[in-house]
């Protein structure tokens, strides 16, 4: 048997339906969640392991062609923890964004900046024993969107992390320290919570970035944690 | 002055964006070449044993329009309720895939097999079921819910029995369309919302 996820607490994250962020007003659920006790299913989840990453996996300057991409490089580093403080590692953390333009190399972005010839925009990694990860890439344009009339994205990358159980599953962007466009984005305040959207805001790290090569930027993700008991694992009531 | 608790707090979810293929399927969005394959392409290999089953659905909005930019991922048990990892699961079934709605259509498609009853810590067995995760442009926590099937014995599920409203159970559970063939579609809001988690 596997310990419970601690509950996800619904007032860290961003609020499902914002008319600010048009899309989110038709894709919201209105009825509430059904909340219970995870299950099995929640508490086990995929795992991966090195067999499956290339040795360029998580350089996005390198790995679409194996010359480097446009843009100003940058190292992003963090750890993975989960609630309770503990490393998450060996999990599976990947991560896309746009080229330094601001454009997608994706078949629905019509954005009229130029694709680079030598970036893909996706990498992938796996923490270590102390749920450390590291992706060399370049600063990512900002660019705008469809959404009210003038809207536009603050310079991100989206990360998708694992964890060790399927309901520890999180999809979330990271921001760069400084960027006026961070204030104006509707994305960035579908969260109410002022101190969550600046965990999302990763600071300039120049002790960690290169001479010469690059800059560097810090980023730590928490996953929901497990809840650890003696009381666990028996039937109800007794 | 009480102490704190010496807990982190979760970081926060944000949308997957309309362009999460890039990421999670390259190939979906024409990005090829980074990696041999895309992840979680399927959650069985050749021999999994047990009943080889095909899921359809689409994941529509509020509007009633099917969403193109959806992105799932299921989570499932062997023909025997374990999980992956497990002693004694089925090394032939990874349990988990990824797959997205079709940019044409919107429908998607897991091909599986029926995954077996999973017994809770307090011993009540729940009926068959995938879990399924689904992340997108508007989206801004990605959506649990489960497939449940209609061909089973859901009535003691304790899951499908906490719904109050009894009617609203049925969103859970995909209709039988042929032998090994499921219908299963996701209504995000509106009349028939599908009854999402928080597991």
């Amino acid at each position: 048997m596997t310990d419970p996820l601690m509950p996800r607490r619904w007032e860290l994250h961003p609020v499902p339906r914002d008319e600010d962020y048009k899309t989110s007003v038709t894709r919201a659920p209105d009825l509430p969640l059904l909340s219970m006790e995870s299950t099995p299913a929640e508490e086990t989840g995929p795992r991966f392991g090195h067999s499956l990453i290339g040795p360029l996996d998580n350089n996005l300057i390198l790995n679409f062609t194996g010359e480097a991409a446009i843009g100003e490089r940058i190292r992003l580093h963090g750890r993975v923890l989960d609630e309770t403080g503990r490393p998450v590692p060996e999990t599976l953390v990947e991560i896309w964004q746009a080229n330094a333009g601001g454009r997608y190399r994706h078949v629905k972005d019509t954005y009229f900046a130029p694709l680079d010839p030598n970036f893909g925009g996706c990498g992938r990694t796996l923490t270590d024993a102390e749920g450390r990860y590291e992706f060399m890439t370049i600063r990512p344009g900002a660019y705008p969107w469809p959404n009210r009339a003038n809207d536009w994205r603050p310079m991100h990358v989206h990360f998708s992390v694992f964890g060790h159980a399927f309901g520890q599953r999180l999809i979330t962007q990271m921001y760069f320290e400084g960027d006026p466009l961070i204030e104006r984005c509707p994305i960035v305040h579908t969260i109410r919570d002022r101190g969550q959207i600046e965990r999302l805001v990763a600071p300039l790290d120049m002790q960690n970035a290169r001479g010469m090569d690059y800059l560097a930027y810090r980023f730590d993700i928490v996953l929901r944690g497990r809840r650890q008991s003696m009381f666990e694992n028996r039937p109800e009531g007794m | 002055m009480v102490k704190r608790l010496a807990l982190l707090e979760e970081t926060p979810s944000q949308t997957a964006g309309p362009y999460v293929h890039i990421g999670c399927i390259p190939s979906f969005a024409g990005v090829d070449g980074v990696y041999p394959e895309d992840l979680g392409l399927s959650p069985i290999r050749e021999g999994a044993r047990g009943e080889a089953i095909t899921i359809t659905g689409s994941v529509i909005d509020g509007t009633g329009w099917t969403l193109r930019d959806a992105m799932l991922e299921s989570w499932q048990a062997d023909a025997t309720g374990r999980y992956p990892g497990q002693e004694g699961a089925d090394p032939n079934v990874t349990g988990f895939c990824r797959f997205a709605a079709a940019a044409d259509s919107g429908e998607f498609t897991l091909h599986t097999v029926k995954p077996g009853r999973v017994a809770l810590r307090d011993g009540r067995l729940q009926a068959p079921h995938v879990s399924l995760w689904i992340v997108g442009r508007g989206i801004n926590t990605g959506l649990q819910t489960r497939i449940y099937f209609e061909d089973e014995d859901n009535s003691a599920d304790p899951l499908l029995s906490r719904i109050e409203q009894r009617p609203r159970a049925a969103t859970l559970i995909a209709r039988r369309t042929a032998p090994g063939h499921y219908r299963f579609d996701i209504r995000l809001q509106g009349e028939g919302e599908t009854v999402f988690l928080d597991l």
